[in-house]
């Protein structure tokens, strides 16, 4: 177990984690969105939403593709690279991971298929519904896949059993209702939602603007103006959602993982009616001594983690000392301070862009407007990659804000004694550095071959626009009803 | 239920899930081999590329929830088999990653170049787990370089220590694993999906592709009858050791035969039905031979990990019981609704022709 094969397994975990997570957000809520539209065009028979559909619903197809391949990696990760952590964890992680394939990820496949190809072959209400049950079941994939992880950031429902020296379930209740993960659902599901909407409306916003300022503001008005009203409302209300219950995910780790959020706010020494910093500075050592705060705001951290101005906190020293004596001694138990506390501020910085593009879309489209501002467009030129990395800097200090634990300990004095384990103890013992070098540099190759070409291909997608005039090819439509049997496929790779 | 039973009903229940996978994607992985074989132009190409468009991803679903079964009921078995052919599954992740993309993106950009390299990716995608796959199982059945190796599990004061059973081979023993036997099981697997895929493209596909996939499938049957003989009755002398799998065997032997003699009489429901239960009596084969064990230790049957050694607690295992219970047979059935809406047979009047579309932006969207 060199401590080389470690780290490499580390920056494995770390690349392929973030990289499945740049498409899963936008798959998760763009999935929904695409089935709103395509709701609205079969309700109401309104031709603007099936051209609105069918231009993001194969932007969403792009992405869809590579988010499910990079899953896969996932999966097989933990038993790869991690075998030793999914010795000591199985009986308990491997249950939601089993779950997710066979309540959720099944459907989402199989009706992905029928959606794509089923568009001349199942009656309007019946294709419909086949998007809704992958939007759905995407959603649901992310509760199974987030509880898996909120039991590593909380184990709950689960004991240390000494006979097989390892965490073993005692209550798959508790671990599918673990408050962490019920924080962390709406959190992330929030977020998907805010990136597909803020993807929407960006994308519509740049069109408007670009048609308008061509002259063709008929196109603007009919076409890209709703879209764009969608996108909006569908940001407005995640951004609720992903606020709320980001604030109570604050909470609950004040209690469950002090460190973490102790590292995130900067905050070295335990006191009361704790001030909140927006910089803290210091070396890269991570020696709590070396840490400054500047600009601070009186009592708020104190505040937001317990509702109470003068609420007493414990600092990162006096958490070491505490887990020294209940973990053991010679261990650092805190995580890296300099990467905790700006991911955790980059995660709220990056979002708010997409609030800067929303409040000048709001205005700027009030009460029927269309736009050819030019700022409108620069702002939902830089609101699309932000919000990507939104999620990427918060997944960022979720889990490097828990190390140096590959599973936190639960807190809690009715907690589950020695269900916990360092990320050093859950490395793959039996996997040499060489192997994970391999691995490691295919990987990133692979994967940053296929970022350039999913960045072309949504690029080019996105400003091919909308389709002028597209078809309908439903069973349902009178136009459709011949006894051609030759007819062509309503869409073939 | 006793502990016992349910390890046995997961033992079952993860070869279902093999079997669900290899009779699936066996099928799209044998038309992604055979695209350079059968398909004579661009459309042909399209239309074998087609009768799987649909269909693939919901079969490949198999392979995630046998992956995370075994985690959750055999941590044991995932853990040791996942670490233990590292390098063997970084090759198979990096062609189903290309494979998958190659799907869905290779259409999107009709230059000549673009296409071509996505659709090496379709081939290379399903050559190499189609072959990495039986190389696996082969060497589950040979058994494996396995031994205890012990960790420490805790960094409490006193810590605890905990012996495992572990693979302490190389990934070069994998391939030569069981003098032979390893590769020529992922000779074997490579033959039936060529088969099976051939069978398959013929019952779906109409016109001059039909032909030739029936020529191919009849030819390709005969071989995977060969190989399969020979494979199975080895595997059956030197690694079985219990009776009952020589029905297995028979049965395999009997439904290749019939899978090659539907083909010649061009009753392509039949055959593909034949080939299909062709790979659903190699897997009792296989999983029937492992039985206990679920890794044979070639060092020393002590150190086998087997289905009481590797799984989960009784309580876990009871809990994924009624899960698999409930969402199995609804998976079922509307996977099989997918494949009865895409039952009619498509031909090259069916494809499309290709949108030009292309990086340079002149022939973008006309309202640019």
């Amino acid at each position: 177990m060199a401590a080389d094969a470690l780290d490499l397994a580390r920056w494995q975990f770390g690349i392929t984690t973030v990289y499945h997570f740049i498409f899963v957000p936008l798959t998760i809520g763009l999935s929904t969105l695409v089935a709103i539209m395509q709701t609205l065009w079969v309700r109401r028979g309104d031709k603007r939403w099936l051209r609105l559909t069918k231009f993001f619903g194969k932007l969403l197809l792009i992405n869809f593709a590579i988010g499910i391949a990079t899953g896969i990696v996932q999966e097989f990760q933990f038993g790869m690279n991690w075998s030793e952590y999914s010795r000591f964890v199985g009986d308990v992680f491997g249950a939601p991971l089993a779950m997710e394939a066979l309540v959720a990820f099944f459907v989402e496949s199989t009706f992905l298929g029928l959606w794509i190809f089923g568009w001349d072959k199942l009656p309007k209400r019946v294709h419909l519904a086949t998007i809704w049950l992958v939007a759905a079941a995407s959603t649901v994939s992310a509760y199974f896949i987030l509880t898996a992880n909120s039991w590593m950031q909380h184990p709950v429902g689960a004991t240390f059993d000494a006979q097989t020296g390892r965490a073993e379930m005692t209550d798959l209740a508790k671990v599918l209702t673990n408050p962490t993960v019920l924080a962390a659902f709406p959190h992330t599901i929030g977020a998907a939602f805010l990136t597909a909407g803020t993807f929407v409306a960006a994308v519509c916003a740049w069109w408007m603007v670009k048609l308008v300022r061509a002259g063709d503001a008929t196109k603007a008005r009919d076409v890209y103006r709703p879209g764009l009203q969608l996108g909006l409302v569908v940001m407005v209300i995640s951004a609720l959602v992903v606020g709320i219950s980001g604030d109570l995910q604050g909470k609950l780790l004040f209690q469950q993982q002090p460190m973490k959020m102790a590292a995130a706010e900067g905050l070295m020494d335990s006191g009361s009616h704790v001030s909140m910093t927006l910089l803290a500075i210091g070396d890269f050592s991570n020696n709590p001594n070396s840490v400054h705060r500047y600009v601070e705001i009186p009592g708020l951290t104190s505040f937001l983690a317990t509702n109470n101005w003068n609420a007493h906190l414990y600092g990162v020293r006096d958490l070491q000392q505490q887990d020294v004596t209940k973990y053991g001694a010679g261990i650092d138990y805190i995580p890296n301070l300099a990467v905790t506390f700006w991911s955790f501020r980059l995660m709220i910085g990056f979002a708010a862009f997409a609030g800067l593009l929303a409040l000048l879309a709001l205005w700027l489209t009030r009460r029927g407007r269309i736009s050819g501002n030019p700022w409108l467009s620069r702002a939902a030129v830089w609101a699309l990659p932000t919000i990507f990395l939104a999620s990427t800097t918060g997944w960022i200090f979720t889990e490097l804000g828990r190390q140096p634990w590959v599973v936190a300990p639960n807190p809690n004095p009715e907690g589950v004694d020695m269900v916990w384990q360092l990320t050093a103890r859950g490395v793959s013992h039996q996997v040499g550095p060489v192997s994970v070098v391999i691995s490691l540099v295919v990987f990133t190759l692979l994967y940053g071959v296929l970022a350039v070409a999913w960045y072309r291909l949504m690029h080019r997608y996105t400003i091919g626009g909308v389709e002028d005039d597209p078809v309908d090819p439903s069973p349902d439509n009178p136009a459709n009803r011949t006894d051609e049997a030759d007819k062509p496929l309503s869409f073939a790779y | 239920m006793s502990h016992e039973t349910l390890q046995i009903i997961w033992f079952l229940l993860i070869a279902v899930l093999w079997t669900g996978y290899l009779v699936l994607e066996g099928f799209d992985f044998g038309v992604g081999m055979l695209l350079p074989f059968i398909p004579r132009d661009e459309k042909e190409r399209r239309v074998a590329i087609n009768t799987v468009g649909p269909l693939w991803d919901g079969n490949e679903v198999w392979l995630i929830t046998a992956g995370g079964a075994t985690f959750a009921a055999f941590p044991e078995w995932y853990a040791t088999l996942f670490s233990g052919a590292y390098l063997a599954l970084l090759a198979i992740l990096v062609a189903l990653i290309v494979r998958i993309v190659s799907f869905e993106w290779r259409g999107k950009i009709s230059t000549p170049r673009w296409q071509n390299a996505y659709y090496w990716g379709l081939v290379l995608g399903s050559w190499v787990p189609a072959v990495l796959w039986g190389v696996a199982f082969g060497n589950l059945v040979a058994g494996m370089k396995i031994e205890p190796i012990t960790t420490s599990v805790s960094n409490v004061a006193g810590a605890t220590t905990r012996t495992t059973l572990q693979y302490t081979g190389s990934f070069f023993d994998l391939l030569v694993n069981g003098h032979g036997f390893a590769l020529l099981t992922g000779v074997l697997t490579a033959v039936v999906f060529l088969a099976h895929g051939a069978v398959f493209l013929s019952l779906k596909t109409s016109g001059e592709l039909r032909e030739r996939a029936a020529a191919a499938a009849s030819r390709l049957s005969v071989v995977a009858l060969v190989v399969g003989a020979v494979w199975a009755i080895w595997l059956q002398l030197a690694y079985s050791g219990k009776t009952w799998t020589w029905a297995a065997l028979v049965v395999a032997a009997l439904a290749l035969a019939g899978s090659a003699w539907f083909t010649r009489a061009r009753s392509a429901g039949r055959a593909f039905a034949s080939s299909a239960v062709a790979i659903v009596a190699a897997v009792v084969l296989i999983f029937g031979s492992l039985y206990p064990d679920v890794i044979p230790s070639s060092v020393d049957p002590a150190y086998s990990l087997t289905i009481h050694n590797a799984s989960s607690s009784a309580y876990t295992l009871t809990m994924m019981s009624w899960v698999a219970l409930v969402f199995t047979p609804i998976v079922l059935a509307y996977q099989a609704w997918s494949y009865w809406v895409f039952r009619k047979r498509i031909g090259v009047a069916q494809i499309p022709e290709q949108v030009a579309v292309t990086f340079t932006l002149e022939n973008a969207n006309p309202a640019r």
